[in-house]
C-alpha cells in the first residue's frame, strides 16, 4: 500500500549528458531562418532595394526630376535609359530607385508605429483583463469594423494629402489589427501556470510583463506585423494613386503608377514597372513573414 | 554553498501553527444566459484548518471538490470572499504583507511544463524569484545552481537548458527548486507528483521527504492519490464539494474513517491483492453540481445512510477523540437525531 523507498532505482536520465549544447530560442530561430532558401532570397532582394534607395544619391543616377519633351516614354533598354523614360521623359531607373525611399518609408513606418502602439494596447488589455480589456477591445472593434482601404482613405481625406498624414492614417488602420493579435496571444500566455508561479514569487505586474510575457508574446505579433508590411505598401501606393499621399513631381511608386497609367497603351512595359516594384517588395515581405512563422514554430 | 535568502523568522515558537485558515470561502458567480438568474459555484465554503510547524498535511478529494482552489486562495493567486489566514501568528493582509507571505509560502503546480517559462533557461527560471526579492543577478544564479544540485540535477548539465529539453520528472524537480529559491517555510504541492509516472513519482516523493528534513519545511500536499497522501502526510483533510468532511491524523483516518464519504474513498482504492478486490462499487454517481449544492449535508444525495435529517440540516465538524480526528457527519454527532448517531453522553 505504501511506497517503499528502498526499491527505487536511481533515475538514469538524471545522470545523462545532454546530446548537444543547448541553444537559446532566438539563436535556434535565427539558424532555421538562415537555412530557409526562400526567406534568404527575399532578404537579399529586400536588402538590394532598401540599400539602393538609401544610397541613391551616391549611385551616379540621372536626375529623377529632370524631364525632356523629346525623350518621353522610351522603351526599356534604350541606350542611356536602361529602364526607359516616363511620360515626362524622366529616367525610370532613377525614379524607381529614388521612389523606393518614399514608398518604403510610408510602407514600413506605419507598421512599426502600429507594432509599438498595438502591442502595448493588446498586452495591457490581455494582461489586466476585466473592464480594461472590454474598454480597449470594444474601442478597437469600432475601427476594425471598417474595411482597411476605406478607413485609410477616409482618415487621409480628413487629414489632407501629405506624407505625414498618410503615415498617420495607415498607423490608425493597423493598430487595431495588431492589438487584436497581441491581446489574444497575451490572454493565452497569461493563463499559463508560469505566470501564476511568477505572481506567487511576489513579482509585480510590470516585472511579469517584462520578464515573462514579452518574450512569449512578441514572436507571433512580430510575424503578423511583417505580413502587414505588404498590405501597408499597397495601401500607401493606393493613397498616392488617389492623390492623397505624395504630390508630383515627387517620385513614389504608387504615384508613378497613377501618372503612367495613361501611357499603358503606348508603352505598357514601362508603365508596369512601379507596380512590379510594389509587387516584389510586398511578396518578399509576405514570404519572409511565412518563413519566420515556420522558423519560430519550434515545439515550445 | 551559496548565499540563500534568509527565511522569514519563526515568531510564534513550536506551538504556534505555521498556517491557520479560518472560514476560507470562495464563490464564483455564474451567469445563466442573458437574463438568467445569477448563480454561484460554491468552490470553497467555510474551510478551516491549521498546519503545524514541520508537519505535512494532505488534502484529498475528487476532482472539482475545491482542492486546487484552496491552494490558489492560500497562495493569494485569487482573492478570497471571506476568511482569514494567519501565518505564524501574523494575520495576512494586516500584520503580514502579501510580499512577505510569498517569501514564507511557495507552491509547486501540477503541470510541470506549463509552470516553466519556455523562453527562459532553467537557471533563469529559478533565479527569477530571488531577484524579485532584491538578490543580485550573480548571487541568484549561483543560488539557482546550488538548488539544482539539491534537487538532484547536475547544474553543469541542466542550468543552461530550456524546459522543453528535459523530461517531466526533471522539470518537476526544477519547479521544486524554484519554489525553494525563496527559502519558504511552507510549500504547497498542488498535485505536484500526479502527472508523473509511478517510478518517477516515487523518486520525487522521496526527494520531497529529504528536502523537508534538510530545510525544515512544512508541506501542504494536495492529491487525489490516496496511497501517496498516506505515504507522505502526517494529517489529512478530506474535502467534498468545497467543504471539509473529515480531518485528522492520517493513520487514524485510514484505520477508522468516520465519514461515509471517506469510507467510500478508501474502499475505492484499488488493491494489489486479488482476494481483496472491490466488488461492490463503494459509491455511485457523480458529485452533484457545485452550482446548486444540495441543502443540508452535501453528501446526502450519495450517502447510503441518508435520513431526512441530513437533507434539512448541515452537520458541523465535530471532534471524535482527543487526537484531533474530526468529521462533519450527523452519524458522529451525539444526539443529532440520526438513527445511527451515538447516544448523548451523560
Amino acid at each position: 500500500m505504501s511506497i517503499t523507498p528502498a526499491q527505487i532505482l536511481p533515475d538514469a536520465a538524471l545522470q545523462a549528458e545532454p546530446a548537444a549544447k543547448a541553444r537559446g530560442y532566438w539563436a535556434t530561430v535565427g539558424r532555421r531562418i538562415v537555412r530557409d532558401r526562400i526567406s534568404m532570397v527575399c532578404v537579399a532582394i529586400l536588402l538590394a532595394i532598401v540599400l539602393s534607395a538609401l544610397l541613391a544619391p551616391w549611385l551616379h543616377l540621372a536626375d529623377p526630376y529632370q524631364g525632356s519633351m523629346i525623350r518621353r516614354l522610351r522603351h526599356i533598354g534604350t541606350s542611356g535609359y536602361p529602364l526607359g523614360t516616363d511620360e515626362l521623359g524622366r529616367d525610370m531607373l532613377a525614379r524607381l530607385i529614388y521612389g523606393g525611399r518614399l514608398s518604403l518609408l510610408i510602407g514600413i513606418s506605419p507598421v512599426i508605429l502600429a507594432f509599438g502602439i498595438g502591442t502595448m494596447l493588446g498586452l495591457v488589455a490581455g494582461y489586466v483583463g476585466g473592464w480594461v480589456n472590454t474598454a480597449i477591445m470594444r474601442t478597437i472593434d469600432v475601427f476594425y469594423a471598417f474595411p482597411s482601404v476605406l478607413l485609410a482613405i477616409a482618415i487621409s481625406g480628413a487629414l489632407g494629402a501629405g506624407i505625414a498624414n498618410s503615415i498617420v492614417s495607415l498607423t490608425i488602420v493597423f493598430v487595431p489589427q495588431i492589438a487584436r493579435v497581441a491581446e489574444s496571444v497575451t490572454t493565452g500566455v497569461r493563463n499559463r501556470d508560469f505566470v501564476e508561479a511568477a505572481r506567487a514569487s511576489g513579482a509585480g505586474p510590470f516585472t511579469i510583463m517584462r520578464a515573462h510575457m514579452l518574450g512569449n508574446v512578441l514572436g507571433p505579433i512580430f510575424v503578423y506585423s511583417t505580413g502587414l508590411i505588404s498590405v501597408s505598401m499597397i495601401l500607401a501606393a493606393g493613397l498616392s494613386f488617389l492623390g492623397l499621399g505624395t504630390k508630383p513631381p515627387e517620385p513614389e511608386w504608387g504615384l508613378m503608377l497613377n501618372t503612367l497609367r495613361t501611357a499603358i497603351y503606348v508603352n505598357p512595359w514601362v508603365a508596369a514597372l512601379p507596380g512590379a516594384m510594389i509587387f516584389a517588395v510586398s511578396i518578399c515581405f509576405n514570404l519572409l513573414s511565412d518563413g519566420l512563422r515556420s522558423a519560430m514554430d519550434i515545439r515550445s | 554553498m551559496s548565499d540563500r535568502l534568509e527565511p522569514i523568522e519563526d515568531r510564534g515558537g513550536k506551538a504556534q501553527p505555521l498556517l491557520q485558515v479560518n472560514g476560507l470561502t470562495k464563490h464564483f458567480p455564474v451567469r445563466g444566459g442573458w437574463f438568467g438568474a445569477r448563480k454561484t459555484v460554491r468552490a470553497v465554503d467555510d474551510v478551516s484548518f491549521a498546519i503545524g510547524k514541520g508537519e505535512t498535511v494532505g488534502i484529498v478529494g475528487e476532482s472539482g471538490c475545491g482542492k486546487s482552489t484552496t491552494a490558489r486562495l492560500l497562495m493569494q493567486l485569487m482573492d478570497r470572499d471571506a476568511g482569514e489566514l494567519i501565518f505564524d501568528g501574523m494575520q495576512v493582509g494586516h500584520e503580514m504583507s502579501l510580499r512577505e507571505l510569498r517569501r514564507g509560502m511557495q507552491m509547486v503546480f501540477q503541470d510541470s511544463y506549463a509552470s516553466l517559462n519556455p523562453r527562459l533557461t532553467i537557471e533563469e527560471s529559478i533565479a527569477f524569484g530571488p531577484k524579485v526579492h532584491g538578490m543580485a543577478d550573480g548571487a541568484a544564479r549561483a543560488l539557482a545552481r546550488d538548488l539544482l544540485g539539491k534537487v538532484g540535477l547536475r547544474p553543469e548539465i541542466f542550468a543552461s537548458r530550456y524546459p522543453h529539453e528535459i523530461s517531466g520528472g526533471q522539470r518537476q524537480r526544477v519547479n521544486i527548486a524554484r519554489a525553494l529559491a525563496l527559502s519558504p517555510r511552507l510549500v504547497i504541492l498542488d498535485e505536484a507528483v500526479s502527472a508523473l509516472d509511478k517510478s518517477v513519482e516515487a523518486q520525487v516523493l522521496n526527494l520531497l521527504v529529504d528536502l523537508k528534513r534538510e530545510f525544515g519545511l512544512t508541506y501542504l500536499f494536495i492529491s487525489h492519490d490516496l496511497n501517496v497522501v498516506h505515504y507522505i502526510s502526517d494529517r489529512v483533510l478530506v474535502m467534498y464539494l468545497g467543504e471539509v468532511v473529515e480531518l485528522g491524523p492520517v493513520e487514524q483516518v485510514w484505520a477508522r474513517p468516520a465519514h461515509p464519504y471517506t469510507r467510500a474513498l478508501l474502499a475505492a482504492m484499488p488493491s494489489s491483492d486479488p482476494d481483496k478486490r472491490t466488488e461492490v462499487p463503494p459509491i455511485s454517481g457523480d458529485p452533484p453540481n457545485p452550482i446548486d449544492p444540495p441543502p443540508g449535508c452535501r453528501f446526502h444525495t450519495r450517502c447510503p445512510f441518508a435520513e431526512p435529517l441530513c437533507t434539512n440540516s448541515a452537520p458541523k465538524l465535530t471532534g471524535l477523540d482527543n487526537m484531533g480526528h474530526q468529521t462533519a457527519c450527523h452519524m458522529a454527532i451525539p444526539g443529532s437525531g440520526h438513527s445511527r448517531a451515538p447516544a448523548t453522553a451523560a
